[in-house]
């Protein structure tokens, strides 16, 4: 039985069905005029041999070609691309199911970071009156290592409502180079967690390697395809309107194999897209329709997702703002435009402006956490645990994340309002007004125990103390203890066999460990 | 059913807070058995001693008591085990007034005139018979005289003042020096409680003691009955 996620009953839709239309026949026209720049020629020989109008424009830097799109090829693409898309997993009780037109959300983590933030909570004396001391946390940033991409992937697979696991984090060990990072981030990741695994490529070289590391731990070429364990994130398209040369290949070449990839595109409302609403829309729609239609292009009824990564500029500094109102409208927009064509959406939440976890970063991300769950994207890219846009990742964060995501859940349980209910209930009303304390407790028990009722917030201090750093700490601390599950003693040993650039600090069977 | 098993289903049956056959306690298992109301009058049948009866009640509460402490139990749960044995407490009162037995003490309990509000006021009156005090309830909307004429009357040990509203808390301090006026503030002790009033209130009007919640007043009378004795 796959992971069962939470089904949105009424998902909230910001736009109406005029706008969506509007939205896409502006996207269709963008394909054709002004088109897309394109740095990969590959890319270029596909869109022609399939009828695209492709030029090739001259620089003496970056050769690239000038491409307009036909509305015939996105329809097609469109057409071909599956509906509902498998994403695997070590333990297939894991895997996730996402229908296009269905409103179902799965909770995932990530994305890759390069700093990692500790937490330690020191003591501090009152200067008025030395017998009173506070424990106050303490936030370090440093680089973050393959150690801690284990732990992350540790701490996610007890996540209660984490669905999946994208690395959380860029390793950037002394031994980590170019050449090695993708087998090591796999398989840290793949080795310490049974969920769906989704993950950037660094080197498109290191491609087949990955792919063979998921066919062993699945149970071969097969198996993979039936269970595809790991999946895909490429940028592709690097906004305004340029397929960008390497993630293009890699694309390409992720395509070919038929693994399942999340296409997607991060336009900023203000610089590289528009600020207004419906040009940001139009863009951004644009931009996942073409690589979409490469996709299915160069492998029919690849598995892709409608991935989109909107975000709003910072008027103050023009970076990003993820925090911001309007990044959450975006998003909710995106997610309509995909469910419009019925392909499973990529979407984004809970990644705020705030750099360490505090009552910004909880208004932030509860903010968009919440609303862009109510619209109902398939795969909620919600960023458990980031900070500071992409660049932080805090363990303590994404264990209060988990706390919030349990309340979201919660909130989204169907309605028990049936006549048996009614009847019932009835009964007890009359009942209870008939007693001289008229008081409902004693019918409590049974449903208190049941899971019918959502426990109080699971950080919550005595008295008047706020103790919520402390007590998610105390969490976070008692979920590293628990037990891993890593890849069998048999298989671990035929991946450091056969995949080349593993450290071999990373295989928990060796001697000595 | 053997005398050991009545005993022994009487705890149970106050872990579980059923106080009749038709409650539904925590365990699905014991759906339809009989409750601490029937059992109760199943061992005063069975002549089962009063002292094995309430020492059965004061187990089972005891207990309940430390499945709270724990985080095991909830309030709901305390509730209903104390409804359980305060309805319990009912049926043996006749009996242990005639073996000249007496409670732990007479309490009193009354929202205050012009306050309706009676949950928090409920809930100690619940907790305390269930904690083996004798509980009067007043009722809601109490005027100061009837309040007076019930102390003269039946000379409760405690009397329990609730009020929710800050527009209705002043009445508790008209309570207080109605007693005075009536000669009567020395025979009975007042707890004041209801979320509008606060410890530094109860010093203000003359209360012996501010209770924030029931478990709070079971403990407050329990040191009270204590001095007295010692």
């Amino acid at each position: 039985m796959p992971r069962e996620g939470i089904l949105v009953p009424n998902p909230y839709e910001r736009i109406t069905d005029e706008q969506v239309q509007q939205i896409h026949q502006a996207s269709l026209q963008i394909l054709v005029d002004p088109g897309l720049i394109c740095f990969s020629k590959k890319a270029a020989e596909i869109f022609q041999s399939n009828g695209a109008e492709v030029a090739a424009v001259a620089s003496a830097d970056h050769p690239h070609w000038h491409i307009k799109i036909p509305e015939k090829l996105v329809t097609e693409a469109l057409d071909n691309a599956p509906k509902t898309v498998k994403l695997g997993a070590r333990n297939p009780d894991n895997a996730l199911i996402m229908k296009g037109d269905e409103p179902r959300v799965y909770f995932i983590s990530g994305s890759e970071t390069n700093i990692w933030l500790d937490v330690d909570f020191p003591t501090y004396v009152k200067k008025s009156d030395s017998s009173i001391e506070i424990k106050v946390p303490e936030f370090h940033p440093r680089r973050a290592t393959v150690a801690d991409l284990c732990q992350s992937a540790h701490v996610c697979e007890h996540l209660e409502t984490l669905d999946g696991y994208i690395r959380t984090v860029n390793i950037q060990d002394e031994d980590i180079t170019e050449d090695n990072k993708d087998v090591n981030k796999f398989f840290a990741s793949l080795n310490n967690t049974t969920k769906h695994f989704m993950s950037g490529l660094t080197k498109l070289e290191q491609l087949d390697n990955v792919v063979r590391m998921a066919e062993l731990i699945a149970g071969g070429k097969e198996a993979l395809k039936e269970n595809p364990i790991i999946s895909f994130i490429t940028c592709l398209v690097k906004s305004p309107l340029q397929f960008v040369a390497d993630t293009t290949d890699t694309f390409i070449e992720v395509c070919r194999r038929g693994l399942p990839t999340a296409v997607s595109s991060s336009p900023q409302a203000g610089t590289t897209a528009p600020i207004k609403e419906a040009g940001i829309m139009a863009q951004i729609n644009a931009e996942v329709l073409a690589g979409i239609t490469l996709g299915q292009l160069v492998n029919k009824e690849t598995p892709m997702l409608y991935g989109s990564v909107p975000v709003m500029a910072r008027m103050d500094t023009l970076s990003d703002s993820y925090g911001s109102v309007e990044t959450s409208q975006y998003n909710i927009d995106c997610v309509q435009m995909a469910r419009f064509y019925k392909i499973p959406n990529y979407s984004t939440s809970g990644v705020c402006d705030a750099k360490i976890p505090g009552q910004q970063s909880s208004i932030e991300r509860l903010f968009s956490d919440i609303v862009v769950t109510l619209s109902g994207p398939q795969f909620l890219h919600c960023a458990y645990g980031l900070l500071d846009c992409n660049a932080v990742f805090c363990l303590l964060q994404a264990v209060l994340d988990d706390a919030h995501f349990q309340m979201i859940k919660f909130f989204l349980k169907t309605p028990r309002i049936n006549q048996q209910e009614l009847v019932e209930t009835m009964k007890q009303i009359r009942e209870v007004v008939e007693t001289p304390q008229k008081l409902y407790i004693g019918y409590i028990r049974q449903v208190m125990r049941s899971g019918e009722i959502s426990p109080p917030y699971p950080f919550e201090g005595d008295g008047e103390s706020d103790s919520v750093f402390a007590l998610a700490y105390q969490r976070m601390n008692e979920l590293l203890a628990k037990p891993v599950e890593h890849i069998d003693p048999e298989t671990t040993a035929k991946i450091f066999q056969e995949i080349p650039g593993l450290l071999p600090r990373l295989n928990v069977y060796k001697e000595g460990k | 059913m053997t005398e050991d098993d009545i005993i022994a289903r009487l705890k149970e049956n106050v872990i579980q807070g059923r106080k009749t056959q038709q409650d539904e306690g925590i365990d699905e298992k014991l759906s339809g058995t009989p409750g601490v109301v029937e059992l109760t009058r199943l061992a005063l049948e069975k002549r089962i001693s009063l002292e094995e009866i309430i020492n059965a009640l004061t187990a089972g509460m005891r207990v309940v008591g430390e499945k709270y402490s724990s985080k095991e139990y909830f309030i709901p749960d305390m509730l209903a085990s104390a409804e359980a044995v305060g309805e319990a407490m009912e049926i043996l009162k006749p009996l242990l007034e005639a073996a000249n037995v007496e409670t732990k003490g007479k309490f009193a309990i009354a929202t205050v005139h012009g306050d309706i509000h009676d949950i928090g006021k409920n809930i100690v009156a619940i907790l305390l018979r269930g904690a083996g005090y004798e509980v009067n309830d007043l009722g809601t909307d109490v005027p100061t005289e009837k309040i007076i004429e019930f102390i003269k009357k039946e000379s409760p040990d405690y009397l329990g003042l609730s009020a929710l509203l800050t527009t209705t808390m002043t009445e508790m301090g008209v309570v207080i020096e109605a007693l005075k006026d009536s000669g009567l503030r020395d025979r009975v002790k007042v707890l004041i409680g209801g979320a509008a009033v606060s410890d530094e209130y109860a010093q203000g009007i003359g209360a012996d003691a501010y209770c924030v919640d029931g478990f709070q007043a079971i403990k407050v009378l329990d040191s009270f009955q204590q001095a007295k004795t010692s």
